[in-house]
């Protein structure tokens, strides 16, 4: 299982460890990029960047494959997200809570993504449309952003990479 | 998980003595190959919460025990307030008081069996399922905080089902001790549309048979003859309960250096309970139970309208709604004392023994009802508390099946159109929005659901009463 997590996260030596496995993998492409990971009953979401920005956005599209096709979703609607935490790793939580709000509150999906960072501040915008069951079928909603997998580091490749488990 | 890390106490049982900074020992209650099953994340985990202040006797793991969030799914601890005892966001759960309802029906197969498809399609019409469905209701301020306080027993002044099914509910369908106020306004957004709509994930809703009867006595008490058709509601708090997890998780994570908790992983996220941030949690999280109840009550007024539209003389009664993502004030008995304990449940159903005062008091002289949801290709049990769970875990038992692949691998390996056409051929009809859900909750993602209703009853968590198998599944 190529991105089991077998470590402690909350271990900064561990975390060390599972961001060189995770380059092993992605640095084959070395652009920005999303993925999921696997998580025993849920599921784990991956954004990969050259600045802590594209790896958010990145993992904002993550989250949203989860539910559907990215690709599939129209720009339509735009929603403004400003946010500010204690650090970096936080604020990720808090820009995916963010989406999984929208989503929730307002039958949104999303498709693309702009991100500014500065001094553990988010300021982003959202662009997506209302959930068309027919044409997204819509897997699985999401219920939130977590802790575990919580992670926003550089990779030895030097890219940044920001990931979670999501609770499904 | 490596069986040579862990003591075997007896069959059913393994342990782990306190080392490091655990407080208490962890035990694990499952047969020597569910263990093995599981992943090395449940003993970290159990291990974890075996070091969070004021837990009592010791960390419990179910046999259905997963790696979850800062807590085991299938994870039970208890925690005293005067020791400094802590309650935890992880340790309920972002699906607070998700749960099984079971219905009686008065219906046997047979009566069922030559309008499947239109009870089907009945079902998949009046119950919203999936993401992006909403339900009948749209909640005013007001009626969502009369709704957080009342819980079913709201829904049943509101019309949607009677006293008889709140007697059949625990907590008599109100948490008491919920805050409204404690719920933030993205909370109330979430679910301000939500009530009534079974949600997507695990969630379901099954009109199964029952084709075993293991418990005879235990049987006649619940209602439950072989053959007869009944209906299980797996749903939780929706959008509400979510939220509140959420906000909480994040809070207590910022907050709990300032209680001087030192956390072994960010998720087990805690508070004092006896602190403004661990009430202000208890209070919301009261809310959502009431949520989840009154969302449950919704829920089965929809079932009798959808049976009602096709056998009319079904008459819908409920035998029990269990919660299994909770903590709960209890009294239990420790060294000869009684205590009042704060016990959280993950993924654990509590399972009060016979004479229990919570027990509804018809069904006292025989234990609790304990409701065990399976998958859609296999089968789900209904179990009954014992006298001896309460030495065993504070009262608990398991919750399901229990994952046992990912969700990523399943899409892999199942096709959802596929998949409804093969349990179509065996009998069991899917209605569901979303081919890829079905196959991301295909019954070869999940452990033998047998096998582990099996270990809790050898661990004498509780007693197997009636297996029960799917017609039809209604999946988010």
């Amino acid at each position: 299982m190529l991105w089991a997590f077998r470590s402690n996260l909350s271990q900064m030596a561990d975390k060390k460890r599972e961001m060189a496995a995770c380059v092993r993998v992605c640095s084959r492409m070395n652009e920005p990029r999303w993925e999921h990971f696997q998580h025993g009953a849920d599921i784990g979401i991956r954004g990969v960047g050259p600045t802590k920005e594209e790896a958010f956005r990145q993992a904002a599209m993550a989250l949203s494959a989860v539910i559907t096709d990215p690709a599939g979703i129209a720009s339509e609607r735009e929603v403004i997200v400003e946010r500010e935490a204690p650090d970096d790793e936080i604020l990720l939580m808090d820009w995916l809570n963010a989406l999984i709000y929208e989503m929730s509150a307002n039958q949104l999906l999303f498709g693309s993504f702009e991100v500014r960072m500065a001094n553990h501040r988010l300021d982003a915008r959202a662009w997506g449309e209302k959930v068309d069951v027919r044409r997204h079928e819509p897997a699985v909603e999401v219920k939130g952003a977590t802790c575990t997998g919580l992670s926003v580091a550089r990779n030895d490749d030097g890219e940044w990479v920001a990931q979670c488990v999501v609770d499904v | 998980m490596d069986t040579k890390s862990l003591q075997r106490v007896s069959g059913d049982e393994w342990r782990i003595e306190p080392h490091g900074k655990m407080l208490v020992p962890a035990v694990i209650y499952a047969t020597e190959d569910l263990v093995r099953e599981m992943d090395e994340k449940v003993r970290e985990q159990i291990v974890n919460v075996a070091c969070l202040p004021g837990i009592e006797k010791a960390a419990y793991a179910m046999p259905d025990a997963h790696w979850g969030y800062g807590f085991p799914i299938g994870g039970v601890a208890a925690f005293d307030p005067g020791r400094g005892g802590v309650v935890s966001a992880g340790g309920v759960g972002f699906d607070i008081s998700c749960g099984v309802r079971t219905l009686l029906t008065g219906l046997t197969a047979e009566d069922v069996e030559a309008v499947k498809p239109l009870l089907a399609d009945s079902l998949y019409r009046h119950i919203p399922a999936g993401v992006g469905s909403r339900g009948l209701l749209d909640l005013s301020d007001a009626e969502l905080d009369e709704m957080l306080e009342g819980g079913a027993q709201w829904a049943v002044r509101r019309g949607y089902g009677t006293d008889a099914d709140l007697s059949r509910t625990e907590e008599k369908g109100r948490m008491i001790g919920a805050r409204p106020e404690a719920v933030s306004e993205f909370a109330k957004d979430r679910q301000r549309r939500e009530m009534g709509t079974l949600g997507s994930g695990n969630h379901y809703l099954e009109v199964q048979h029952v084709t075993e009867i293991f418990d005879h006595p235990a049987a006649e008490a619940f209602g439950i003859h072989l053959n007869d058709i009944v209906v299980s509601i797996h749903c939780g708090s929706r959008g509400l309960g979510h939220q509140i997890g959420t906000e909480f998780l994040r809070e207590m994570v910022v907050e709990a250096k300032n209680y001087g908790i030192d956390l072994p992983d960010r998720e087990l996220a805690c508070a004092p309970i006896e602190s403004p941030l661990g009430e202000k949690y208890l209070g919301a999280m009261r809310a959502a139970i009431n949520c989840a109840l009154a969302n449950r009550q919704i829920i089965t007024h929809l079932v009798r309208q959808a049976f009602a539209a096709v056998i009319p003389r079904a008459e819908l009664t409920v035998l029990y709604d269990v919660s299994h993502n909770t903590c709960k004030v209890e009294e239990h008995r420790i060294d000869g004392h009684t205590k009042r304990l704060f016990v959280h449940r993950k993924g654990a159903t509590r399972a009060f023994g016979p004479n229990h005062p919570a027990v509804p008091e018809a069904l006292r002289a025989i234990g609790q009802p304990v409701l065990i949801g399976g998958t859609m290709g296999t089968a789900s049990y209904i179990l009954v508390g014992t006298a001896e769970s309460e030495g065993r875990a504070f009262s608990s038992s398991c919750h399901g099946a229990g994952r046992q692949m990912s969700r990523t691998q399943a899409t892999k390996r199942w096709r959802g159109r596929e998949l409804m056409d093969d349990l179509a051929e065996r009998g069991i009809l899917i209605r569901s929005p979303s081919p890829r859900g079905v196959a991301e909750e295909a019954p070869g993602a999940y452990k033998d659901v047998s096998a582990v209703v099996e270990a809790s009853e050898k661990a004498g968590l509780s007693r197997r009463v009636a297996r029960l198998e799917p017609l039809i599944c209604i999946k988010g």
